[in-house]
This record gives C-alpha cells, sequence and structure tokens, in this order.
C-alpha cells in the first residue's frame, strides 16, 4: 500500500510539475484523504484573490500517517494537513516543521468534527448513548487503532465520556475492554469501516461526524446519532520550514481561516473553527463537548495519551487488543 | 561473450531490483539488535498472526496444487465452446488491483451478499480471498508443460491395458509434479504476503482474524518500524526456506527420473 501511495505521489509530483510553472510559486501541499473535496475548492478560490494570483499547487492526498512519514522521508511539502497532532509533531521531531507551527489564533486548526455514532436505519437497537454500545447483542464497528491513527479519536472519546460520566480511570478503562468484546471487525481505516458497515456488518459505527455526513450524501441508509458526551476531534495544518519561505504558502495558509475556505469545510462536514462562518451552519453542540486536552477528564494531550493509550505492545489498548484472544 | 553479458545483466538486475530491497530490509531490522529482533518476531500477537497465516497458505498451495492442476487439464486437454475466454480469465486475478479484489469479494461474502453466505472477518473469507489471488500460478506453470507433453506415452499404456488412473499416475504426474510444485511454491509464497485483499475481509482481530501483512501495517502505522521490520524478515525467510525446499525436491525428483 505504502509503496503504491508513494508511487501515486510520484506521478502526481511529475504531472504537478509539468503544468504548475508560473511566476506566482508553487505550493506543495500534502494532506490526508477526506478534505480532498475542500482543498480543491479552497484552491480554486485562493488563485483568484490578490495574493493567490498565479500561484500553483501540487496536491498530494493519503493516509495521515503515510504521508507524514513520506514528508518526514523527503517528499518536498510546504504545507501539511493531517489528522491529528502526533503527525504534524513527528514532522517537528524531524525539524521539517517549526516548533512554534501551533502558534496562531486558531492553534494550528483549521477544522473540527466530533465522533458520531452512525446507526442502521430507523435505529433499531435504540442506540442514543455510550451505555448502549456495551449491550448485549450489539455489534460495534471501529477501525483498529493501531492501523488508523484516526481511530483512536473513537477510543478517546469512548474513554472520556466515561469519565465524564463520573466513572474513575479505572473503570473508563473497563469500559474499553467492554465496549472491545463488542467490536467484531476492525477495519484497517476510516473508509474501510464505512465501507464494511455499508455492507451490512455491524449495528453501529463509530466514526467522525464529517464522515457520517459524507456517508449520507453517498446514499448509505443509515443516521446518525450525537452521543452527550463526546470528543471534538480538531485537525491541524502546518507550514513546514520550506513553506515559511514561500510568499504564496504562507498566503494560502492565512486564506484556511477565510470565510471562503471555512465554508468549503463545511461544505464538507467539517465544523468551521471561524465563530462568525460556524454561526451560520447549525451544528449540534452536545452539552458535554471535551477536548483531547481536557485534563480533568485524564486526557493531557496527544503526546501523552498516545504513549499510555497505543504505545504498540505496551500501551492499554495494546493490551485490550491482546486480552481479544482469549 | 554473450554468455558474459547475460550473466552482467542478470546479476545487475537481480542485485538492483530484488537484493538491495531485501538486504535494506534485513539491515532495518538488525539496526535494533538481536535482542530487540527475537523480542519483536516471537511477541504474541505477531506469532499468533503468523501460524494463521502460514496456516492459510498452506491450504493456498494444497487447494491450488489440485485444483490448478484440473483446471490446466481442462484447458489443454478439453475442446469447448468459450475456451479461449476461460483461458484468458485465469489471469484476471493478476490484473485486478488486490484492495478491489478485498471489496469485490466482500460485497460477495459479507453480509449483504445475495447467497446469504456470510463468510467475510472469518478466516474462511481471508481463506477465499487468498484462494483467488494465487489462481493463475499453478495453472500457469502446468499448462505448457502438458502442452508439450507427447500423447505417444499415454496411447501406448493404453493400447497395453492400462487403466486411465494408472495412466495418470504413472506418466502424466511424473511428468507434470516439477511445474505443480513450482506454482505451489509461488501460490504459497504470494499468500505469505498477500495484503491488499485480505485488509478488507480479514477482521483484523488479534489472535483471531489477523494475518501477518495487517500486523505488520499496523506495527508501521503506530512507529514500530522495529516490530513490522523483525516479521517482515521472517516471513521472508520462511517462504526462502519453503521455495528453496521446492526447488531441491524438483531437482532431486529429475535427477531420480533420469537415473
Amino acid at each position: 500500500m505504502r509503496v503504491i501511495w508513494i508511487a501515486l505521489v510520484g506521478i502526481a509530483l511529475l504531472a504537478g510539475s509539468a503544468t504548475g510553472a508560473s511566476q506566482g510559486g508553487s505550493v506543495d501541499l500534502v494532506a490526508y484523504s477526506t478534505p480532498k473535496d475542500a482543498y480543491g475548492k479552497i484552491i480554486q478560490a485562493f488563485q483568484k484573490t490578490q495574493a493567490g494570483n498565479g500561484s500553483s499547487f501540487n496536491q498530494s492526498y493519503g493516509a495521515s500517517g503515510d504521508q507524514a512519514r513520506a514528508v518526514a522521508a523527503g517528499q518536498p511539502a510546504d504545507l501539511v494537513a493531517l489528522s491529528l497532532d502526533p503527525d504534524v509533531n513527528m514532522l517537528v521531531g524531524k525539524g521539517l516543521v517549526p516548533k512554534n507551527w501551533a502558534a496562531n489564533a486558531h492553534r494550528g486548526i483549521v477544522s473540527d468534527s466530533i465522533v458520531v455514532f452512525v446507526v442502521r436505519d430507523r435505529n433499531p437497537k435504540h442506540i442514543k448513548g455510550w451505555g448502549d454500545l456495551v449491550k448485549p447483542g450489539v455489534q460495534v464497528i471501529t477501525p483498529n487503532p493501531f492501523t488508523s491513527g484516526g481511530a483512536r479519536w473513537n477510543v478517546m472519546a469512548a474513554y472520556g465520556a466515561e469519565r465524564r460520566a463520573g466513572k474513575s480511570d479505572k473503570q473508563a478503562i473497563a469500559y474499553l475492554y467492554k465496549l472491545f468484546k463488542h467490536v467484531p471487525v476492525q477495519p484497517d481505516s476510516a473508509r474501510s469501516a464505512l465501507a464494511i458497515f455499508s455492507q451490512g456488518k455491524g449495528d453501529v459505527l463509530l466514526t467522525y461526524e464529517n464522515e457520517a455526513i459524507y456517508a449520507e450524501k453517498k446514499g448509505v441508509h443509515t443516521e446518525y446519532k450525537t452521543p452527550k458526551a463526546t470528543l471534538l476531534i480538531e485537525t491541524p495544518v502546518a507550514l513546514t520550514k520550506s513553506g515559511l519561505k514561500k510568499p504564496a504558502a504562507k498566503a494560502f495558509y492565512k486564506f484556511l481561516w477565510s470565510s471562503t475556505a471555512q465554508k468549503a469545510f463545511a461544505g464538507q462536514g467539517y465544523r468551521p473553527v471561524v465563530k462568525s462562518v460556524a454561526r451560520g451552519y447549525h451544528f449540534y453542540k452536545p452539552a458535554g463537548l471535551f477536548t483531547i486536552g481536557t485534563a480533568k477528564l485524564g486526557l493531557n494531550g496527544w503526546t501523552k495519551v498516545n504513549t499510555r493509550f497505543f504505545r504498540p505492545q505496551k500501551g492499554v489498548m495494546a493490551k485490550i487488543e491482546r486480552s481479544l484472544g482469549h | 561473450m554473450g554468455g558474459g553479458l547475460a550473466r552482467g545483466v542478470a546479476t545487475g538486475y537481480l542485485s538492483i531490483v530484488v537484493l538491495l530491497p531485501l538486504a535494506a530490509l534485513v539491515w532495518s531490522s538488525r539496526a535494533h539488535g538481536l535482542g530487540a529482533f527475537w523480542h519483536q518476531a516471537t511477541d504474541a500477537q505477531a506469532m499468533s498472526a503468523l501460524k494463521l497465516t502460514l496456516g492459510l497458505a498452506a491450504v493456498c498451495a494444497l487447494v491450488n496444487a489440485v485444483a490448478g492442476t484440473a483446471i490446466a487439464w481442462v484447458l489443454v486437454r478439453d475442446r469447448f465452446p468459450g475456451k479461449g475466454v476461460v483461458d484468458a480469465l485465469i489471469d484476471l486475478p493478476f490484473a485486478l488491483p488486490t484492495i478491489v479484489a478485498g471489496l469485490t469479494l466482500l460485497a460477495l461474502y459479507g453480509p449483504g451478499g445475495p447467497f446469504g453466505f456470510d463468510v467475510a472477518f472469518t478466516w474462511i473469507g481471508i481463506q477465499l480471498a487468498l484462494l483467488f489471488v494465487t489462481l493463475p500460478f499453478v495453472v500457469r506453470a502446468v499448462q505448457p508443460v502438458l502442452l508439450e507433453l507427447d500423447t505417444d506415452m499415454e496411447q501406448a499404456a493404453a493400447s497395453l491395458g492400462a487403466s486411465s488412473f494408472a495412466i495418470f499416475r504413472r506418466i502424466v504426474f511424473p511428468n507434470l509434479l516439477p511445474a505443480i510444485l513450482s506454482g505451489v511454491g509461488l501460490a504459497f509464497a504470494r499468500a505469505v504476503g498477500e495484503f491488499g485483499a485480505v485488509v478488507l475481509i480479514s477482521g483484523n482481530i488479534p489472535f483471531k482474524t489477523e494475518v501477518s501483512s495487517v500486523y505488520i501495517f499496523g506495527q508501521i502505522e503506530s512507529g514500530n518500524e522495529a516490530g513490522a521490520a523483525a516479521v517482515s524478515v521472517l516471513l521472508l525467510a520462511i517462504s526462502l526456506g519453503v521455495l528453496l525446499a521446492i526447488g531441491a525436491i524438483r531437482r532431486w525428483r529429475t535427477r531420480h527420473d533420469r537415473a
């Protein structure tokens, strides 16, 4: 898979460089796959502005972790748009992205989403809250958190929601053990999970709101439920050190928080992060919304969460996976 | 002169295209030390995935040995309308991107499938996916040998009163065996390493339906390159062992026949 991606990226780059010679300068955008359509629209709009006039873009899309590793291995990137902070921080560790990448008014976060439940038409199993997922006979589909970085949002949403309901750390982890006993399939990615759920497997799919909206647009006969307590998903964008040297890349980075760009994200099911734009959309805000940095729920940011929960062979989730074999 | 050039091209090509990447893989796996290599390769979850993978690959090899030979036989010896089309169909599993094969098999054998035959996310589903992608190996190895095989011997045996089973066992089968074995070796090796076709249809539940290639993918995605490299090297070593053993059997059979 990775090799294929790298090959595709290579072809895309060749094609891009062949057509992209202009005085406005070319920008290499490396992004994860879901917001592809949004970026397509944003780039078109940007090229019509004064700052973006004459600029050209080489775009590359793929799984967030794969994209980050490709950039770390030398793929040219001026701007990286990834699905979670640790992928950007990996590039900080490699010296490709400056340490202070998140130092803007929006902390480097360009769009939001939340973890939701996609259920079958008319919700035959009456799934509303996290407690319903571990009732007898309920099958939950969620990707394997070790193959899908994005699936970690789901796991931490489950943990945080339990904590918010007053459970102790121990009880919340016990809930995760119980939850994964209800998972008959752990697909490799969010899109695979959606494909498998669409094929009729499972009663509820744990995914992001924007994926649920995407599924509705694609005509998958489902509906989605927002639990009272859930995790706010924040997707980062960062300028790399090479991007900081290009006026077009810097202008585009700023443009991502313009109302035009934020509306394009909203059109793809993402929640705009600019308040004036968000007001125009009616995204439901659950009372118990928390973030990966909500310390009182035991969530202390991705770095700590990753070490504790997702370290291969040693983390909490690795132990839970292991327990499934017995 | 010509031989020297051919040898140069062969060595150079092999080195750049095959040996270099394999050496790099082995090199990266040893970067963390032999102890770490062993620890990673023998991790309980990795071992369980390896057992499942080898079991499925072995079944693949056996089924292909029988079914592949039968298909080659029908394609060479039988006449029927549409034979050319069937012959061309055999290679399609190679042409189809394996992830598409996985999606198609999921639609067919999954819970929403048209036959109500739900084996997706079980070992049976993975097995079917592997059989699909390994079909051409034995067929394409046996077919040319069968085409070249002179029917005089078989006719002579028949005229001497040998039953058709005896003819197959004593005359045809020994001639086909080297080809069957080489097809089986390729099918086994491919089944061990297959990723695209199985990633969707295997449930990826550790200790139950997780195969090695998907386990390796998970280790890469979660930043454990040492674990991924260790299991990859182990898989390669097993495949190499199987291919060498099959080569040895073939050489032994050939010598044995000449004597």
